[in-house]
């Protein structure tokens, strides 16, 4: 047994700190969380140069087909560094749904794009009930002249307005469906909905009878369903990695402002109260660190506690990044308030991260399915 | 290093087998109801005979030098161990300070004399040890300990109290912490000794502990007279010994707790699928289905911390200040665990015995839980430990 990264997941994560170090200070954070989609063309080809768009994606269709854990590895560093824009909603969410679902024709298109760094995606998701259930999506799609037609809103659409394409989930003859929707499609339109956490900006998706040809549909029923799954884990443990390092950030800020300010002729980080809220950051974020890299390696192996994993380590890290950004802010006393100062950029996105995917109530309610309402239990 | 992989390469995958095997065909079937039933003591002797059993089949000491009755395997292996033996519901082994703690520290300090004196008969329960280092004025302040230890030719001569000393009734060696050098302050001039209980001058008493046991003591020794061959490391240097000790006792005694936790929450698990709560089975009430998965959480969590620390342990050979974390997660989680169980099993909770719930083993580990953050150094030590130690900041005292 080894629970630890190799020499050359470390080295990679090295150098993607090195290169977010340099192309995404937080001064670059905060200029793009002031644009209106916070995507900078000329860092994301970049990015795409790192080779960071095809970490999952097949050699195949243009990627390098690495595994979850160095996924985690990168995605870490890049919640540290609160990279902006549509990295996750490209790679992890549009490129696992296709990868998992796509037809030859289809992947060779999208994911080809997407490894290449010319194409941004999303998937649109949530509707107005704002449930995390597939049974729960209510739009509607039907057969038309050889394609399809769609036609109802989607809500809390990460990054849609820079999107290229957004796989879409809608109910085709009652049946989950995915589709594949260019941003072209006429009758589709993205309403900026502004939330606290500007580097992942969201959106309310309209379809007013958009039409896409056949070559769009991406799966039906239970194919649908098991794609939608697969890149909701896959997105969830991406995310919860990229939350570990905005942890990880924190604590080092929070102590760092530790060590330096002084009250009453001293460090504050003396002060044992102080000292212990910097104790606590640490316990929850190596905990949290812990169970994203579990349920990435479980997801990598398929084993069969892959998706208890990947709810633990949501559940756990939704509620301990809200937690380190209380403390963090509460280290910095007044300082911790101000604009000027990072700390609340990450309170923001601890938030938005909290919400996506299920929140820990959601996931729990998920472990519980899982570990309580055991067959073996149940039948006596 | 390899490749992340967390499961059980081959050779340990077959060690885990034979384990398994050896407890299903030699764990005493129903040893757990005894703490109901049975004497302190009579339970105490059968977990001492359950002790020399696992030792003579090999399994006792698994990282433990070879030479020394050891089976000279990897610390991994030992984990395993420990993980099958309370997956197994195994009794645990008696002379628990003694492997866990005071072993590894005579393998680290020792010389080649007292480990060949000390060790196999750790492993064999044919010594029980305990650790004697709390005071009455030292506890959390442990280097203001006041145990006068002077010399008196080859002989040390030991005067002073301890408190809250765990097994000391059932200890036939005790590992004492002392101040060798009455003029010397704070950490200087402490000194680790190894003292037989049965030498004149030692006294044992009764301290019944809120859970109604007399699982602890304090022990009194007025003129007790050591050869001074048992001093363990060097004379003066014992808070290094001692800190070895403490080391060792947060890192490692969470491997099998994990998995006592874990038995316990499948038995709540079952449990709640009888208990009835509001008219519904307790598994079907959407607030302790959220508590039931949060322990799942805190209790799957301790797990993956502490593979973390057993493979960087096993590559630094030392347990670190890291330790402190578990020790602060595993003894915390307890107490919101045994607080989830109670409100499960609703009035039954409070029952110790006559109809209740598992021989009164949830309302027994209920106050047990409590001491969780204050044994083996408090909540608060643990994280001014961490604060000073892991984090770098300047310290409060
Ligand atoms: C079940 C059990 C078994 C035990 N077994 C053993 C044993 O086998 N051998 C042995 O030697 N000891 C044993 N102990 C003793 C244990 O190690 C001490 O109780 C513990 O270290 C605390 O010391 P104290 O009781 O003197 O409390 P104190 O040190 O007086 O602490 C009282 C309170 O003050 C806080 N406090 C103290 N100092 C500080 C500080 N610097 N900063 C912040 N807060 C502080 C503590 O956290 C605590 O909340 C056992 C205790 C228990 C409960």
């Amino acid at each position: 047994m080894q629970f630890g990264l190799s020499e050359t997941q470390q080295t990679l994560k090295n150098t993607t700190r090195q290169f977010l170090a340099a192309e995404c200070p937080s001064s670059e954070v905060r200029r793009l969380i002031e644009t209106d989609s916070a995507f900078d063309s000329a860092l994301w080809k970049k990015m795409a140069d790192q080779g960071w768009m095809g970490i999952l994606i097949p050699e195949e269709y243009g990627g390098f087909g690495m595994g979850m854990v160095e996924m985690a590895a990168v995605l870490e560093e890049m919640g540290r560094a609160l990279l902006p824009g549509p990295y996750l909603s490209t790679v992890l969410l549009a490129g696992s749904a296709i990868q998992h679902a796509g037809s030859e024709a289809q992947k060779q298109q999208y994911l080809g794009a997407i490894c290449r760094g010319e194409a941004k995606a999303t998937l649109a998701f949530l509707e107005e009930s704002a449930c995390w259930s597939p049974e729960r999506v209510r739009m509607h799609a039907y057969a038309h002249n050889g394609g399809y037609v769609l036609s109802g809103s989607k809500r809390f659409v990460p990054d849609a307005a820079v999107a290229d394409f957004v796989v879409c989930a809608a109910r085709l003859d009652g049946e989950l469906a995915l589709f594949i929707v260019p941003s072209s499609a006429s009758g589709m339109a993205a309403r900026p909905t502004p939330a606290l956490d500007g580097t992942r900006k969201l959106y309310e998706l309209m379809f007013d009878a958009a039409a896409v040809p056949e070559g769009a549909l991406l799966a039906k029923g239970d194919r649908a369903v098991a794609a939608l799954e697969h890149a909701f884990a896959v997105s969830t443990v991406g995310l919860v990695a990229e939350m570990v390092g905005g942890m990880q950030r924190l604590l080092e800020i929070a102590v760092e402002y530790a060590k330096t300010r002084k009250q009453f002729g001293r460090p504050i980080g003396q002060f044992q109260a102080v000292q212990h809220m910097c104790a606590d950051m640490l316990v929850w974020s190596e905990s949290s660190r812990s169970a994203a890299y579990f349920a990435a390696w479980a997801m990598s192996e398929n084993t069969p506690e892959a998706a208890t994993a990947v709810s633990v380590a949501k559940a756990y890290a939704s509620d301990s990044y809200r937690e380190v950004g209380n403390r963090a802010i509460q280290v910095h006393g007044g300082m911790g308030f101000t604009w000027e100062n990072d700390v609340h950029l990450y309170y923001r996105r601890a938030k938005g991260s909290e919400i996506a995917f299920g929140d820990a109530t959601w996931h729990r309610e998920r472990i519980a399915k899982l570990v309580v309402d055991r067959s073996d239990l149940l039948v006596r | 290093m390899t490749n992340m992989d967390l499961n059980l390469t081959p050779d340990e995958r077959q060690f885990r087998d034979e384990v398994r095997a050896w407890l299903q065909a030699n764990v005493p079937k129903d040893w757990e109801s005894r703490r109901a039933t049975e004497d302190m003591k009579d339970r105490f002797a059968f977990l001492r005979e359950w002790q020399k059993k696992v030792f003579q089949a090999g399994w006792a000491g698994i990282a433990w030098p070879k030479e020394f009755g050891g089976r000279g395997a990897s610390l991994m292996q030992q984990v395993i161990f420990t993980e099958e033996m309370a997956r197994a519901t195994a009794p645990p082994l008696a002379n628990v300070l003694g492997l866990m703690l005071i072993g590894p520290t005579i393998v680290n300090y020792g010389t080649d004399a007292q480990k060949k004196r000390y060790l196999a008969n750790i492993l064999s329960a044919d010594e029980i040890w305990c650790q004697g280092f709390s005071e009455p004025n030292a506890g959390s302040d442990l280097a203001g300990i006041r145990t006068d230890a002077h010399l008196d030719g080859d002989h040390y001569v030991v005067n002073g109290q301890k408190v809250w000393t765990s097994y000391g009734w059932a200890a036939d060696w005790c590992a004492l912490l002392t101040r060798s050098d009455p003029t010397s302050a704070k950490h200087h001039g402490l000194t680790y000794i190894l003292v037989d209980m049965k030498s004149p001058g030692v006294e044992v008493r009764a301290l019944r502990q809120m859970t109604g046991e007399t699982e602890f003591n304090e022990l009194f020794f007025r003129d007790v007279r050591v050869p001074i061959e048992n001093v363990l490391g060097k004379v003066g240097e014992g808070w290094g010994v001692a800190m070895g000790t403490l080391m060792h006792e947060r890192a490692t005694l969470g491997a099998g707790i994990q998995i006592t936790f874990k038995r316990q929450f499948d038995r709540l698990t079952e449990l709640s699928h009888i208990i009835e709560r509001n008219g519904r089975p307790a598994a079907e009430d959407p607030v302790i289905r959220q508590k039931l998965a949060q322990s799942y959480i805190d209790i799957e969590i301790m797990r993956l911390n502490q593979m973390r620390s057993v493979t960087r342990m096993s590559q630094s050979g030392v347990p670190g200040p890291e330790g402190s974390i578990q020790k602060i997660f595993w003894s915390e989680l307890n107490q919101r665990f045994q607080q989830v169980a109670s409100e499960l099993l609703g009035p039954y909770a409070q029952l110790t015995s006559g109809g209740a719930i598992d021989d009164g083993q949830w309302a027994y580990n209920y106050l047990r839980s409590r001491g969780n953050t204050i044994e083996a150094g408090t909540s608060e030590i643990q994280r001014n430990i961490v604060g000073h130690f892991v984090l770098g900041l300047p310290k409060s005292y």
